[in-house]
């Protein structure tokens, strides 16, 4: 079995791993990370999102071995004004898709922060996209949440990037 | 009682765990030696296997044993649950798993892999070929509804009910509608898919397992494994999401127990989300009839309600669509029959607001249809015939707001500005409707042990075996605490999800908090006069400290088995006593309004919102929460969900969440709820439930919205653009 050199939360960790085992997996089975959820193993509810170098990917249709290398953030790693605002909005039920929402937000963020557009973006010449609702609902679409926390999540989401743009002007205009 | 704490927006104690990958769910325990199972599913839908070829499967490295009806431990049957065996309510199927070479439905496990590895287990379950001698199956629900039975029904459940002539009535009433709906099945989808960790110390047995019944199950495994309860613990803190699925016990957590048993390792199994779907039973489908006469100006004559349901042969239950309409309309002439099919296919089972779910689909858009026929607004319709008393029987309400509901809901919703013509209301190319239907959901309590300790830092621990399964349980009932004593929400913890502790009540029927609460106030006073008898004067941590007692504490229930059946006892006969004198339900008004693409039938929900009459709300936030995740979940019965089973082989065609269309982010529009928190004065705490009533009437709301844009009826739920072109 090849050595696998995993990068998570800022630790590298030495596996042996079978070139088909899932990033996923070997998060949760061989480094003990169970933050990180299997809902359907098949790529369709979100449950075991991921940041890869910042990016968001669903870690169940990831080979660990194609990971070598970047660097994974799980959401035992992460520490974002999210999460409380997940828990004051009430952004989750059962709490088993919520650390894919939260690292699908974040990564949602970084992508809506580059001017990545969305299948409801009107005006894609336009500078920059503004952060509605219907843009966050339709960038989280692939993050399921069965309880139907749904209007949370948007709230939370809504909360930390409106935090967030009126932190980052000030900054911009002291540069 | 009320005080500073029940009432409030309480952020959940949960709420760090969940959100930082803390909280440990079923299938993430470390174990020492911790191996791996996978199921192996029949292929065929009733029959017997004839043979096994394991050869390839136990030649997969890593694989320990392949485990078969030839070589397997044998489980005990499933004994039959009656009054003092109540757990056994909760069997899944009646099937024992690995004991018969017998197939009762496509996709039955028939093996079982365990191996070193979850891989290893997953390829090795691939290899196993198994061989059948197959007999005719009955698989094709819609077409064995001529075969119906007439449910024969009991006092928990009956199967039919009548008042007066309703048939008659029906022929010579001036104005009437008499339809025809349908339901498919559908899946709980619950995120986290089935899973336990099984693990054996000679006859001792700690299973982890995501489930609603922690004491139903321990009960379960005990005699399914023939060894006493006491040497069972089932450890359930965090559930990832149930919906009615996580209820009764499937094959899955039976055949990780039965191979760790065989292995003498640690076992998890995880079910791939289409071993969720062949072996664990959804909502049924079900056929529906309802007919309503009236008088010209809307006062209700007839009322049928029929519904044919169907259940496993080997297990289900009733599906008890036609309930609601006992409970919501004033006619002198009621009927009520429900009919059952008995298939070869996976036993259905509760699903959220079991029958009142679907049955007000078909009711309340019934209802909207008359009120187009009358030419009357439908909301007056309704309040024309809102009674007085329990329509078939005419009991007393023990509270009804439902008035109330839809003069609130229909100002705040602004239900005076709806056209009622369908088509006349538009927004650019969209088509807009608005629609309303009723929301009922009946009222339950189970019994529940619970022991408070106030210790003498003036720290209360609640102790109680309930389920925290994403409704803020452990947080209400440490609100409720708080306020019966008179400290700060932030002194009281609670610990649940494990049997070791007191027995807590299940979570189902929309009764688990109102049920724990129960007992814990009547701890809560025991507690109060135990202080005092210690002395008065001061705070609890003064008259403690004075006493030299470190702490005190109150029990409420007996952990005794023979307790344990005297408090089944007295939850039956003050069941049955409750319902001789009143009806006891929530109820609400559900308004919608979506916006219809002319061209492809796209529905879009735009508004929602929800006015509830559930009793006492304990927290505004998680009550909010819940009432919305059932109008999320009504939605996608509505527009999106179908379990789709092949009428040839009764093999379910769609078992995966990219083919069963659950909504996602962008289908939820904002949902405005509104309680009116009055107390029900019969209730602890004047609680009535509200898990479950969110789904129902959603269904009918938007049907009658999606007419309202279009002008058609679809009565056949989902209900997808192709119906709609």
């Amino acid at each position: 079995m090849p050595a696998v050199r995993l990068r998570v939360n800022g630790t590298t960790h030495e596996l042996d791993l079978e070139p088909r085992v899932s990033l996923l997996d070997a998060l949760r089975e061989r480094l003990g990370l169970t933050g990180t959820k299997k809902g359907c193993d098949q790529g369709a509810c979100g449950a075991c999102t991921v940041l890869a170098d910042g990016v968001r990917v669903n870690a169940c249709l990831a080979l660990a071995i194609q990971y070598e290398g970047r660097e994974i953030t799980t959401i035992e790693g992460v520490a974002s004004p999210l999460q409380t605002a997940f828990v004051a909005n009430d952004g989750f039920q059962c709490g088993y898709c919520t650390s894919g929402q939260i690292c699908s937000a974040i990564g949602m963020l970084a992508e809506h922060g580059d001017g990545v557009p969305s299948a409801v973006t009107e005006h894609l010449a336009a500078d920059g996209v503004e952060l509605t609702d219907a843009e966050i609902r339709e960038r989280m679409s692939g993050n399921l949440c069965r309880c139907g926390a749904y209007n949370g999540i948007v709230a939370a989401i809504k909360e930390v990037a409106g935090a967030d743009a009126a932190t980052r002007v000030p900054e911009e205009i002291a540069r | 009682m009320t005080g500073p704490v029940v009432g409030k927006p309480i952020d959940r104690v949960d709420g760090r765990a969940k959100t930082s990958g803390q909280a440990l769910f079923a299938g993430e325990y470390p174990y020492p030696r911790l191996a791996y199972a996978a199921l192996v599913h029949a292929t065929v839908a009733r029959g017997r296997v004839t043979g096994f070829d394991v050869a390839g499967a136990a030649a997969v490295p890593g694989v320990l044993t392949v485990l078969t009806h030839e070589n397997a431990p044998r489980m005990k049957p499933p004994p039959r649950a009656t009054l003092t065996n109540g757990g056994m309510i909760v069997t899944g199927t009646s099937v024992n798993y690995l004991g018969t070479d017998e197939v009762h439905w496509n996709g039955q496990p028939v093996a079982v892999v365990v191996a070193e590895t979850l891989e290893a287990a997953r390829e090795a379950a691939g290899l196993v070929r198994v061989t059948y001698q197959e007999v005719p199956a009955t698989v094709d629900f819609p077409a064995e509804e001529r075969h119906a039975v007439p449910l024969k029904g009991n006092p928990l459940q009956p199967g039919s009910a009548r008042k007066g002539d309703a048939e008659a009535a029906l022929e010579s009433a001036p104005v009437s509608v008499d339809l025809r709906f349908t339901t498919p099945p559908l899946n709980h989808n619950a995120i986290e898919p089935h899973s336990t960790t099984a693990v054996w110390d000679g006859d001792r047995l700690t299973v982890h397992e995501g489930t609603q019944g922690i004491a139903w199950l321990r009960a379960h495994l005990a005699a399914r494994f023939g060894v006493p309860e006491a040497s069972v613990r089932v450890i359930s803190p965090a559930v990832g999401g149930a919906f009615g699925g996580k209820g009764p016990v499937w094959a899955g957590t039976l055949l990780t127990v039965l191979a760790a048993r065989a292995t003498g390792r640690p076992v998890r199994m995880m079910l791939t989300r289409e071993g969720v779907y062949r072996t664990v039973g959804g909502r049924s489908p079900s056929i529906q009839r309802v007919a309503l006469g009236a008088t010209a100006d809307g006062g209700l004559t007839a009322l049928i309600h029929t519904g044919v349901t169907g259940t496993g042969r080997v297990g289900g239950l009733p599906e008890p669509v036609t309930s609601p309409s006992g409970h919501l309309y004033a006619a002198p002439n009621i009927l009520l029959r429900h009919s059952l099919v008995e298939l070869d296919l996976l036993p259905n089972t509760f699903m959220r607001a079991p029958g009142e779910a679907t049955g007000t689909f078909a009711l309340e858009a019934a209802v909207d249809e008359l009120a187009y026929e009358l030419g009357m607004d439908p909301i007056a319709l309704r309040m024309r015939n809102e009674p007085e008393t329990n329509p078939i029987d005419g009991k007393r309400f023990s509270h009804r707001l439902l008035r109330e509901a839809y003069a609130y809901g229909a100002e705040r919703f602004g239900w005076a500005d709806r056209t009622p013509e369908p088509g006349s209301m538009r927004d650019g190319r969209w088509l807009v409707g608005m629609g309303v239907a009723t929301a009922h959901h009946g009222t339950m309590q189970f019994p529940a042990n619970v022991t408070v300790r106030l210790s003498a830092d003036g720290s209360v621990l609640v102790r109680c075996g309930l389920q925290e399964m994403g409704m803020g349980a452990v947080t209400t009932q440490a609100q409720i605490a708080a306020d019966a004593l008179g400290v700060p929400f932030e002194a009281v913890r609670v610990e649940h999800g494990d049997s070791t502790l007191p027995t807590g009540p299940a979570a189902g029927a929309s009764a688990q908090t109102v049920s724990a609460a129960a007992s814990l106030l009547a701890a809560c006073d025991k507690l109060k006069r135990k202080v005092r008898a210690l002395g008065e004067g001061g705070s609890y941590a003064e008259i403690l400290t004075r006493a030299g007692r470190d702490h005190v504490e109150a029990a409420v229930g007996s952990q005794t088995r023979l307790g344990a059946l005297a408090g089944q006892a007295r939850f039956v006969a003050k069941f049955l006593r409750d319902q001789r004198r009143w009806v006891k339900a929530g109820c609400g008004a559900q308004f919608c309004e979506v916006r219809v693409d002319p061209d492809t039938g796209e529905v879009r929900v735009s508004r929602w919102l929800g006015v509830f009459d559930v009793g006492r709300v304990i927290n505004a936030k998680t009550a909010v929460s819940q009432l919305r995740g059932g109008i999320v979940m009504g939605i996608g019965m509505t527009l999106s969900e179908e379990t789709l089973v092949d009428p040839r082989t009764g093999r379910i065609m769609n078992p995966s969440l990219a083919e069963y269309h659950v909504p996602v982010h962008a289908d939820i529009p904002p949902i405005d709820i509104h309680y009116l928190d009055e107390p029900d004065p019969t209730m602890p705490l004047g609680l009535l439930g509200l898990g479950e009533i969110g789904v129902t009437g959603v269904a009918g709301a938007l049907a009658n919205a999606i007419h309202h844009a279009t002008g058609k009826r679809v009565r056949s739920l989902p209900i997808t653009l192709d119906k709609l072109l």
